[in-house]
Order: structure tokens, then C-alpha cells, then sequence
């Protein structure tokens, strides 16, 4: 089952998209783990590994770097939030 | 329904009116509404640089958001909110889309016995709003599009509900 990736603000921009949807990797169990396995696919991507002060969620919930992520995850990117 | 997030415009007198509507309880409704702000010293700065017919600093913005997890943030932000006072009722609407200058962007009532309960309440569930909640605004101006960023003074507003607590 794959993981559903969603990327909004300016990270969608510089991505050129807005969602992915991969096979988990092996070894690939952290959303930080995620995150440095997409930045190394490079041009574009590593916008993952210099976007200042990351943020992220799983299944629609904030969570750090360190959080568990597993197949059929919605798992997001995006830069800190400026709403209100 | 306590959170709403629309593109359309709301009437704030109307929602804070709904909130005691029909019961004898309610003491106190406090309110916050949030407007796009026309940046008068950026737009002073620009008329300095190139003349006085230099256009806004802003003249528009656009807001993006998470649609699923916001209405989920907020809600948890609500309940926080519940947790922490004794509230009667709560309503928060945020605008999505596009907005000028004038436009109120953003809604939060709480209604309460009395009024300590209301007004920290109220600036809670905006403080939380700032920092937890998926939204991310866009600017345009003569320059072309910029990505509002975070500000740190909005992380320490949002810190100090928690002094004290676990």
C-alpha cells in the first residue's frame, strides 16, 4: 500500500506539485526519514531539506520529525503556518 | 457547527448574537475579527523610493489551506479551549481564497458566564490559530507573488498558555 504525500505554500511551488504517492521504502519509518529520502532525489526536492523550519503532519495531525509513518499514511510538508 | 472554513464572508454581528440566542446563561460573548491590513509603511516607503503614484505594498492576498486537517486543528483547538473554561458556546470561521485590504478574514466568539472566561478564551483560540492551524497566506504585490512568513512573536504568543502547565 502506497503513502499519499501532500505538499502545500511555497513548497508546493517549488516542487511543481501539490501530492505524491509512493511505496514506502525499506527502512524508511520516520517522517524525517522521509523527508531526506525525497530531498535526495535532488533539483526540485531538496526544497524538502532547506524549506527553514519544515513542518509536518501525519493522517492530518502536526507531529515532528521523529514521528512513526507507515503504508497508507497521508503524510504532509509545509512550510510554518500564517493564517489567522 | 463551531468551525467553519469558507471563501465567503460572514457577519460577525449575527454570529455573536446566535451565541446567546435563546438562553439566560450567557454573561459574556468576547470577540475577535481579523481584517487584511493594507501595509501603510511599506506602501509610505515605496511612494519615497519612486513617487507618490507607486502602487500598495499589498494589494491583495491569497490564503491557502489543509482542507481536512484544518477544520480538524481548529476543532482540537476548540476543544483545548473547553478544556481549559467553562465556555457555553464557541464559533470560529476562517476565510480561504482570495482577499483585499478591508476584508475580514477571520472570526472567533466564545461565550461565557462571565467575562474573564470569554476574553481568555477568545485570545487563546486566536494564539493557538496562528501556530497550529493549516492555513498560509500569499501576497501580491507590484513585485509579484511572496509567501507571508512565520512569525516567531506569534510562537510566543501562543507559548505563554503554557507556562505552568504540563
Amino acid at each position: 500500500m502506497n503513502i499519499k504525500i501532500l505538499f502545500f505554500a511555497g513548497l508546493r511551488e517549488a516542487l511543481g506539485t501539490g501530492s505524491a504517492s509512493l511505496e514506502l521504502p525499506a527502512g524508511i519509518a520516520t517522517v524525517g526519514a522521509l523527508r531526506d529520502h525525497l530531498a535526495a532525489r535532488g533539483e526540485a526536492w531538496t526544497a524538502l531539506a532547506t524549506t527553514k523550519n519544515l513542518r509536518s503532519a501525519v493522517n492530518q495531525q502536526m507531529v515532528g520529525a521523529e514521528a512513526a509513518v507507515k503504508p497508507g499514511d497521508e503524510v504532509a510538508f509545509f512550510p510554518p503556518v500564517t493564517g489567522g | 457547527m463551531s468551525v467553519s472554513v469558507q471563501e465567503a464572508d460572514f457577519d460577525a454581528g449575527a454570529e455573536i448574537a446566535a451565541l446567546s440566542a435563546g438562553r439566560d446563561d450567557v454573561g459574556a460573548v468576547a470577540s475577535f475579527t481579523g481584517l487584511v491590513r493594507a501595509d501603510k509603511q511599506a506602501d509610505a516607503a515605496a511612494a519615497a523610493r519612486v513617487g507618490a503614484d507607486a502602487p500598495p505594498a499589498v494589494q491583495a492576498m491569497t490564503l491557502e489551506h489543509y482542507p481536512g486537517m484544518t477544520e480538524k486543528a481548529l476543532e482540537a483547538i476548540v476543544d483545548e479551549a473547553r478544556g481549559r473554561w467553562d465556555l457555553y458556546g464557541v464559533r470560529v470561521i476562517h476565510r480561504v481564497g482570495r482577499l483585499v485590504p478591508g476584508d475580514r478574514i477571520v472570526f472567533v466568539a466564545v461565550a461565557s458566564a462571565h467575562r474573564g472566561e470569554a476574553f481568555a478564551a477568545c485570545e487563546f483560540i486566536m494564539d493557538y490559530l496562528k501556530t497550529r492551524a493549516p492555513f498560509w497566506k500569499k501576497e501580491e504585490t507590484p513585485q509579484g507573488g511572496r509567501w507571508v512568513d512565520a512569525r516567531e512573536s506569534d510562537d510566543h504568543a501562543a507559548g505563554r498558555w503554557d507556562a505552568g502547565r504540563d
